[in-house]
């Protein structure tokens, strides 16, 4: 691909904004219950401007009986529920609540994979780890999430900022954000589950205000520039040390690795202290990037830190479809769909 | 205990417990009695004996709080006299056993001291709180415990105020003693947070050692807060939050509140003030198991209360 070569993609009519996918992850509970609020105006476009048509903003509430309960989930995670094989496989005796849920957000945002779907998703997520702000993509060269990244990372300066990659085909992914054409999970941390931080909740809010900005100067027209991004790529995850009888975990995150999300983990370095105060290291061959160090919802999956390798991804310079080039590529698409 | 002029005997403390999970999901007391009722070494002491004891083992099990109802309220009398066995919600069955076991509350068959272990996702830092302004007791202890760990800090709570107070798992012993170490998420094991905790439980233990071989200790000043008044978010008609602990609040635990200091940010970025007469020092800023309770945070005073010398009898 040439540095200087201009990709011109379908213009993003449709963006869905969500909250409360996890039922105790607060800042997105309380935005989008405020945004809901919101009648006209500040989040959508309006009839006045020279675009065709106004954005549509969707704004949902995922997962509202965990809400209630303010639990991550009440039968099972919800954001584990969006694989074609949950969405579409047949059922039989009890159907736990998440899975009539996310069949629900499918036909409301999706279907996953066909031409009707959001143009874009935007899960709103906290996280125990000290892991600023992150999009978290199953897309590498999704243009679009990446320079929405890029974007957010020019207008919030002063916030942490990363892209993380999880490798996972279009079959297998899980998770809401895969239900949109494009789609990412805005995950902020460090807040515990249950409490909503002022800082994080003003963090959340800037970050989708930027992100809808972002989409309005993308479909009036506007020329984004190629460069470069620093991409996370998830490689293993790593449990904690446990009991071999009671599988209760024997150590506890190191204090030096404690909060250290993002900073090079080098094999040798602390990884965990047992209860008896023995460091034990990382035995890895390669220097890797921690995040997710210490989240709560993960010791049930058991993952203590996930580890990730940093690479530089060129982006290209994007801008949107003209009338003629979108008709093209509808015809494109729909008989792409006949085969 | 009988007191006289500026001096106590107790009797000494034979039997003492460590309470860990009475809410299930606050980690390092769970993973602490857990660690000791394998091998509990580390809490012997010459002179006493020390039972670690998980209270809410249904809570631990699920990583809530509680199953049915919060435990740390349920040791009311109404309900450790109720009857009606199994079908009592799980909590006032629990309190009831424990009553049994450690108890009865109030009786010469009490245990001496409890220790019951806690985290908070407050900025607390190490706190041990209190019930009583006239336990010697106790407050000696806490003495002893806020000397040995200096220059780190361990401040006292007091919570004497006749509505605020609530009937807690560790009031089923004659010295109750709550251990509060923050800030921690719910669910997640700090090794910083754990560590504390586990020093702070090695010199209370230490005390009683000493005490119980016939130390005696002299009259003390001890630096505590006493609660004052409990602080909801402010809500809609419908009883939502519409505001957040201000930034300028936030983390900021024990540290002076002065009238028009900002206190609340609406989700629309309006700043709300403290209103009070005067300075307070709040405390449990934050903490998420109290959105459901209508608390934000509590405000208390400082004072300093007198210990008198205390030995045993």
């Amino acid at each position: 691909m040439e540095v200087d070569e201009v990709v011109c993609l379908p213009r993003l009519s449709r963006v869905a904004v969500c909250g409360g996918t996890h039922g105790n992850e607060l800042s997105g509970v309380y935005l989008v219950r405020e945004l809901l609020k919101v009648k006209k105006g500040v989040m959508e476009k309006e009839e006045e401007q020279e675009e065709e048509e106004p954005l549509s903003v969707l704004k949902v509430l995922s997962n509202p009986r965990a809400m209630q309960q303010c639990r991550r989930y009440v039968d099972t995670d919800l954001n584990r529920c969006f694989t074609h094989a949950t969405l579409n496989g047949l059922t039989s005796g009890t159907v736990p609540y998440e899975m009539i849920r996310s069949r629900e957000l499918n036909a409301m945002l999706g279907p996953k994979g066909r031409s009707g779907a959001v143009d874009l998703v935007c899960d709103l997520h906290n996280t125990t780890a000290n892991m600023g702000l992150c999009l978290i993509a199953y897309s590498d060269c999704d243009w679009i999430c990446l320079h929405i990244f890029r974007h957010l990372q020019r207008k919030m300066p002063d916030i942490p900022m990363r892209y993380i990659h999880f490798e996972v085909s279009n079959k297998e992914s899980y998770s809401l954000d895969s239900v949109g054409k494009h789609g990412f999970a805005m995950e902020i941390g460090p807040q515990p589950h249950g409490v909503v931080r002022s800082n994080v909740y003003t963090a959340m809010k800037a970050g989708v205000q930027h992100m809808l900005d972002w989409v309005c100067f993308f479909n009036s027209g506007t020329l984004f520039e190629g460069e470069s991004v620093d991409v996370f790529t998830m490689i293993k995850h790593i449990d904690y040390p446990r009991d071999s009888e009671t599988r209760n975990i024997t150590a506890a995150v190191h204090p030096h690795l404690q909060d250290r999300d993002f900073c090079p983990l080098h094999p040798e370095d602390p990884l965990f202290q047992t209860f008896s105060g023995e460091t034990l290291r990382y035995k890895g061959n390669e220097p890797l990037y921690p995040f997710f160090i210490n989240e709560c919802a993960y010791y049930e999956k058991g993952i203590a830190l996930s580890l990730a390798r940093k690479r530089r991804v060129v982006i290209p310079t994007i801008r949107v479809q003209t009338e003629q080039e979108q008709a093209a590529h509808v015809q494109e698409l729909a008989s792409e769909e006949e085969e | 205990m009988s007191s006289c002029g500026n001096s106590a005997r107790v009797t000494e403390a034979r039997r003492v417990a460590i309470f860990g999970g009475t809410h299930g999901n606050e980690m390092s007391g769970v993973t602490l009695v857990n660690l000791w009722v394998k091998n509990a070494a580390e809490i012997q002491r010459k002179r006493v004996e020390t039972k670690p004891f998980i209270t809410n083992p249904k809570a631990v099990e699920k990583c809530s709080r509680y199953v049915d109802t919060d435990l740390n309220r349920a040791f009311t009398p109404e309900n450790l006299s109720a009857p009606g066995g199994d079908d009592l919600p799980y909590e006032v069955q629990q309190a009831q056993e424990i009553n049994r076991i450690f108890g009865p509350k109030g009786s010469p068959e009490a245990y001496d001291v409890v220790f019951d272990l806690h985290n908070t996702t407050s900025n607390m830092g190490c706190t041990l709180i209190l019930e009583s302004s006239k336990d010697h007791f106790n407050l000696q202890m806490m003495n002893y415990i806020k000397k040995a760990i200096a220059p780190a800090s361990c401040l006292v709570l007091l919570n004497e105020h006749p509505l605020l107070k609530y009937s807690t798992s560790r009031s089923v012993a004659k010295h109750p003693v709550g251990l509060e170490v923050g800030p921690q998420p719910q669910g997640v094991l700090r090794s910083n947070i754990f560590e504390a905790m586990r020093v702070i439980l090695k010199h209370a233990l230490d005390f009683i050692e000493l005490f119980n071989e016939g130390m005696e200790f002299p009259p003390c000043s001890v630096e505590v807060f006493r609660v004052l008044e409990r602080i909801d978010y402010p809500r809609d008609a419908n009883g939502n939050i519409i505001a957040m602990v201000h930034p300028n609040l936030q983390d900021c635990d024990w540290e002076p509140l002065n009238p028009g200091d900002p206190m609340f940010l609406t989700f629309d970025g309006k700043t709300i003030r403290y209103q009070g007469s005067g300075t307070v020092y709040p405390t449990f800023i934050n903490e998420a198991a109290y959105y459901e309770k209508q608390q934000a945070f509590v405000t208390t005073r400082r004072e300093a209360l007198v210990a008198s010398a205390i030995g045993k009898v």
